[in-house]
């Protein structure tokens, strides 16, 4: 008998195609946006997320300013080499500390130039940010210590400047340095920020403090948690080590800051699923009012089928029978409706993330959570029309004109 | 009138229908006695507003009385819900309109097999009586045509069918030449006699046409809301013009 009625439901909406589709519509846009935009939201946050973790794991950036907190400018001093030792031996939960001093600089190769940022640092930088190597060597413990004019380069660097040349053993300006190219980092792609991180030179800090900038100051010191348990506790360390070390009065704010990259990223894509969960809610609205678009035209056509519904009653269709036929046409609708939507859905969200460069995610969750909702509709909003018609006066109905 | 020997279909003892209350309230059926043999094939008659369409609506298990006894098979309906009148339509009546009354756009045979999906026969079984049905109507052959592809005649033919599938035990037609030509109309009442006399289904017409009634065995007569008599037609129809006489009416004094 389901199968009696739902054949006999189909051919009433192939009856109307026109009026079918439309009606339909509100539900394929409804059920699609949700899929697409709960599919693109969790894409997004997945992709922020990885992005952030390939700065380095578990890693915290120590730098001189009171970083976003503050909107008052004050200039912080750098930090000495005398914080970083006081990191290493009293921050048990640091595992890698690499101090760092930045500056950017042209780099001349023959005759071709380029502008990269240039990394003062020790081997250290490499582990906390999750560089490997190409090819080539790190720099030995004798370079770094000597300050050796050294380098090992990035992947943008290496096209800009090289080309299809091979970079190791060659000399390279940098800035007023020459110095010998060992070591080629496996290319990391952009960052979460934008960032090319394969634009890079990494020399020892020595160097770079003494022959490009001209002072002992560490600008940045990378830090590698022992694991992700202890990066707040790792943080906290810092924190209250610095502010001594640094003179900070009780209740000042702090004149530098540690950042949580791990943290970063979990409040990015906490932020990022926030969004999507109010846009899948915006979206489910839409999927309401397409249901009350079913609803309408349900009603229509129960007073447009009166005198079929008389007919049915006549000759011996229970009210049941009657109430069943529309409902399962309103539940054919909808959930139709809501299966077109899924396929849209679904191509919708593939097309923006694959444009996009981001992770194609479908959860299943949501899909039978969208289809369950649309045959819900369905029922909601088909019951009203289903009752209406199931309650008409036989007598009455066969005189309907 | 009736042969105490015949077995009743339908036993009307007192039935009352009373719509609206009070000052609005009219008296459509007052009092009413009838009774429909098995094998029968009766017209009830009368002016409009006479009761014969509520009296109608009643032995077709349509509308419930207001009051009195409504025997159907021996078995008292009058006081059933809305949901057992529609199982004995379901099981026991077929219905012919005037006004035909098929589903547009769905073929002459779905048409007919309708009554027995309701009945939940299985669709082999469904089409075979279909068909069947159709052919003792004189339409075998044009089973796949929609009603709007079939003359009125043809259509009634198709009502009629689906009245019969089911095989019920009594055949209710509502004016059922009322929207066709003369020659059609005596088409329709050649095959509702031949139905009766041959298949010896018992059949109740509601009609206001002499010409049509003459046809019958019995007709009872309506006035306001009540009978106001019954007998062969030849006795009753004195005041209209008989076109026809009754074709064998059978044993009947």
């Amino acid at each position: 008998m389901i199968f009696q009625t739902l054949m006999m439901a189909m051919r009433e909406l192939r009856r109307n195609k026109m009026r079918s589709f439309l009606t339909m519509l509100g539900i394929i846009i409804g059920v699609s946006a949700v899929i697409a935009l709960v599919n693109i939201g969790k894409a997004a946050s997945e992709s922020v997320r990885d992005q952030i973790g390939k700065l380095g794991q578990n890693l915290l950036i120590v730098s001189p300013g009171a970083g976003r907190r503050s909107s008052s400018y004050t200039p912080a001093s750098p930090f000495t080499m005398a914080d970083v030792e006081a990191i290493r031996s009293e921050v048990r939960r640091a595992k890698y500390v690499a101090p760092t001093a930045q500056t950017s600089q042209d780099l001349v190769v023959g005759n071709k130039n380029s502008r990269s940022t240039i990394i003062g640092g020790t081997n250290d930088y490499l582990l906390t940010r999750d560089y490997t190597l190409a090819s080539g060597r790190k720099m030995t413990d004798g370079e770094v210590k000597a300050g050796r004019a050294v380098c090992v380069i990035g992947e943008t660097v290496r096209q800009n400047l090289f080309g299809s040349g091979d970079p190791l053993g060659a000399q390279m300006r940098v800035g007023k340095v020459s110095c010998q190219v060992i070591g080629l980092l496996t290319a990391k792609g952009q960052s979460g920020m934008g960032q090319d991180q394969d634009d890079i030179v990494i020399m020892p800090l020595r160097t770079v403090q003494r022959r490009l900038i001209g002072t002992t100051d560490i600008n940045t010191i990378f830090i590698t948690a022992e694991s992700s348990a202890s990066t707040a506790v790792a943080e906290q360390q810092i924190t209250d080590l610095l502010r001594q070390r640094r003179h900070i009065a009780k209740g000042a704010d702090d004149d530098f800051s540690v950042r949580d990259m791990q943290e970063i990223a979990q409040a990015v894509s906490a932020s990022t699923s926030t969004m999507t969960t109010l846009l899948g809610a915006i979206a489910a609205v839409s999927l309401l009012v397409g249901g009350i678009g079913i609803m309408n035209i349900m009603l229509v056509n129960v007073t447009e089928r009166t005198r079929e519904i008389g007919i049915r009653l006549a000759i011996g269709a229970l009210a049941s029978d009657v109430m069943l036929q529309f409902l399962v046409e309103a539940v054919v609708l909808s959930t139709l409706g809501g299966l077109i939507g899924m396929a849209v859905g679904v191509g919708t969200s593939f097309a923006v993330t694959h444009s996009m460069g981001m992770p194609f995610i479908v959860e299943p969750g949501t899909l039978f959570l969208a289809f369950g909702f649309s045959a819900a509709v369905g029922v909601l909003f088909g019951y009203l029309p289903a009752h209406k018609a199931a309650r008409l006066n036989p007598i009455e109905a066969l005189r309907h004109e | 009138m009736t042969e105490p020997a015949r077995e009743a279909v339908v036993e009307l003892r007192g039935i009352s229908k009373i719509y609206g209350s009070g000052d609005a309230e009219v008296r459509a059926l007052d009092g009413v006695d009838m009774r429909i043999d098995s094998g029968e094939f009766i017209a009830i008659m009368g002016a409009s507003g006479s009761g014969k369409s509520t009296t109608m609506n009643i032995v077709g298990c349509l509308d419930a009385p207001t009051s009195g006894e409504y025997l159907f098979r021996g078995v008292d309906v009058a006081g059933l819900g809305a949901d057992e009148r529609a199982m004995l339509r379901r099981h026991y009546i077929g219905f012919v309109f005037q006004g035909f009354n098929l589903l547009s756009r769905t073929s002459a045979l779905e048409n007919v097999e309708l009554p027995l999906v309701y009945r939940r026969v299985p669709a082999k079984e469904r089409r075979e009586r279909g068909l069947a049905a159709l052919e003792s109507v004189g339409l075998g052959s044009r089973y796949t045509h929609h009603p709007s592809e079939l003359s009125g005649g043809q259509q009634q033919r198709v009502a009629i069918a689906r009245a019969l599938v089911s095989d019920p035990s009594l055949l209710l037609a509502d004016e059922p030449t009322g929207n066709l030509d003369s020659a059609t109309k005596v088409d329709i009442m050649e095959l509702l006699v031949r139905l009766n006399e041959d298949r010896g289904i018992t059949v109740a017409m509601v009609t206001h046409e002499p010409d049509m009634a003459a046809y019958v065995q019995r007709v009872v007569m309506f006035r306001d809301g009540k009978v106001l008599g019954e007998g062969r037609p030849e006795e009753i129809l004195t005041s209209g013009p008989v076109s026809r006489p009754p074709r064998s009416v059978g044993a009947r004094p």
